[in-house]
């Protein structure tokens, strides 16, 4: 009685189809294999598309900062910039907010008040991105306008960052939306991280008089530093695909400047702003260019993010 | 207390702080947005709103039903495709894939799932939108189909792989073929965290914009048949908003607050049925 089931666990538990189950293999491997076959389409279709603009400007592509429809002139440049500065600008702003938060819902928080708190914050990274955008262009921009963007150019206006005529959108003010649109996913995945480092790392640094912040900031964010990382790729690659909020902020003019303050363009919203009106091969296609430029980018943070959040989930292993 | 001690224990006092200030400014975003959008957008809710079509700028009394309408159509046909592809192909996933062969699916649905929304416009406009001529909902649907296929197939397979080892076994020991355990035994246990997994797909597409700028495009008017552009909420919000006119900025604000209402009301819904005994997949 007593010797219950310990017959090792192997990891499937049937290895030998019978009656109907090869039918059954076969039904579910074609869905699977959809995913598969659909995927790869999407590689081919962009590259098929991208085709006219590939072979004209090659890889001159994406160092020209020409973009010209109506000489059929195109390059990534202003796009490519845009779209790296403005999601660098959001994680400047929503890592430390995002690793702050995650510190005390993980840390600090009773568990109830914990829970509660991260409830909020995944509703927060459902709500879409076209309402972030609804909600910048009345108030972030207005607000940038009149006094956040004035405000800066008597301190910083000296600085090649902060000058020129303000408008209201432009580059800070899209890096300001993607931020509170990335620190919802750092904050959940970045307390998971911090969760699963083991409670006696914790206990140890507290024995030895470790104050409580020292024992979090010197022992237990390091641990989990893997996660983290991967939470703020995970941001990243969210920042740089996001397409509404930032076609409604970013002021929409395919320049490259250096000052914070003025318009600039992304990959994603010139894609929306013009793919449906591009007429003419060569232009659709430089679009498409566009977008392949992007899909090849996101992907690659996505995959770190990934591997990244893999290997420490990992290694953790309860609360503390 | 020597003086490097005090200095410790302020940075301690400090820094804590700092971490529940900064946990209680990001939460409180979510309370802006909202309070903000009843703000603005209740005051132009009314039944017209609801029931008429988009009016002319300068125009009172227009509504933006074919939106609601056309969004509920976009979004059926995306379930209509998109969940059986997912389901099944978490099915797959969790209990017939060999390591090569799970591997590689598992990554590609991975990988369709980070493309940015944008590039999934281009492809659904690639391969219906250009041949067959026209914007329609039908691409719309196809668009929103393929962001919700590598949810659905994810989160299924996250919820049969936590169905506990003995309840297979169970099974199996009396005689059932693996599909017949499949069917009658691990589906129905995940049943309700395979049902919250699809609601939050569902709500997630919902207020996808992006996909549909250039597939379902817009539509002043009613559309007669799915193969013509159809109006969407996510798209009229942004037309309306990237307006230059303060009566359509209402209308903008009107259709957000009715938007976000819905995303969250299903997301609330959802993960209150989750909080009542299963597990979220991460």
């Amino acid at each position: 009685m007593a010797a219950a089931a310990v017959t090792p666990h192997p990891k499937r538990v049937s290895r030998r189809p019978s009656g109907g189950d090869e039918v059954a293999w076969a039904v579910t491997f074609l869905f699977g294999a959809a995913i598969f076959a659909v995927t790869a389409l999407l590689v081919f279709e962009l590259w098929r598309y991208a085709g006219p603009a590939r072979e004209k400007f090659g890889f001159g592509f994406l160092f020209s900062s020409l973009w010209n429809p109506v000489t059929d002139e195109y390059g990534a440049l202003p796009f490519v910039y845009g779209t790296v500065l403005t999601s660098f600008l959001a994680l400047l702003i929503s890592v430390p907010l995002g690793v702050g938060a995650a510190i005390y819902l993980s840390e600090l928080a009773p568990t109830k008040l914990s829970n509660a708190l991260t409830f909020l914050v995944e509703l927060l990274a459902a709500v879409p991105s076209v309402i972030y955008g609804l909600i910048a262009i009345f108030t972030l921009v207005p607000m940038m306008r009149s006094t956040i963007g004035p405000a800066l150019k008597s301190v910083l206006g000296w600085t090649p960052f902060f000058s020129g005529p303000v408008f209201g959108v432009g580059y800070l003010s899209a890096g300001l939306i993607l931020s509170v649109m990335t620190f919802p996913f750092i904050i959940s995945v970045s307390r998971e991280a911090l969760m699963a480092v083991p409670r006696d790392q914790r206990e140890a640094a507290l024995a030895l008089g470790a104050t409580k912040w020292e024992s979090t900031w010197q022992i237990v964010v390091p641990f989990a530093k893997l996660g983290i990382l991967g939470s703020i790729f995970l941001g990243l690659a969210r920042a740089l695909g996001e397409t509404m909020a930032v076609t409604m902020v970013i002021g929409n003019s395919p320049t490259i400047k250096a000052s914070l303050l003025s318009s600039g363009y992304t990959i994603a919203a010139v894609i929306a702003n013009e793919f449906a009106e591009a007429s003419g091969k060569l232009y659709s296609s430089a679009l498409v260019q566009l977008g392949l430029v992007l899909f090849l980018l996101t992907i690659i943070i996505n995959a770190l993010a990934q591997i990244l959040i893999a290997l420490t989930t990992k290694k953790g292993s309860s609360r503390g | 207390m020597t003086a490097r001690n005090k200095r410790r224990v302020a940075v301690n006092n400090v820094m804590l702080s700092l971490t529940g200030v900064f946990a209680f400014v990001t939460v409180s975003t979510l309370f802006l947005i909202l309070a903000y959008l009843l703000y603005n957008g209740a005051k132009s809710l009314n039944p017209n709103f609801f029931t008429r079509l988009p009016a002319p700028h300068g125009e009172t009394g227009g509504g933006i039903a074919n939106a609601i309408v056309g969004s509920a159509e976009i979004v059926l046909i995306a379930s209509m495709i998109g969940i059986p592809i997912g389901f099944m192909a978490g099915i797959y996933l969790s209990e017939f894939s060999g390591k090569a062969l799970g591997f590689a699916v598992r990554y590609t649905a991975d990988l369709l799932n980070g493309v940015p929304s944008i590039v999934i416009g281009i492809f659904a406009w690639g391969i219906v939108v250009s041949p067959m001529h026209g914007f329609s909902a039908l691409a719309g649907g196809i668009a929103l189909s393929l962001m919700l296929i590598p949810i659905t197939a994810r989160n299924t397979e996250q919820f049969l792989q936590g169905i506990p080892r003995t309840m297979r076994e169970g099974a199996l020991a009396l005689g059932a073929s693996k599909w017949r355990t499949i069917a009658t035994v691990i589906v129905p246990a995940a049943r309700r965290g395979i049902m919250t997994g699809i609601i939050l797909g569902v709500a997630r597409i919902s207020g996808e914009t992006a996909p549909l700028l250039f597939t379902a495009l817009g539509n002043q008017f009613w559309n007669t048949s799915l193969t013509e552009p159809t109006a969407s909420l996510p798209v009229v919000i942004f037309n309306y908003a990237t307006s230059p006119y303060d009566d359509w900025h209402q209308q903008a604000w009107a259709a957000g607050l009715v938007l976000l209402a819905l995303v969250l009301a299903a997301n609330i819904a959802a993960r209150t049925i989750v909080n009542r005994g299963v597990a979220l997949p991460k």
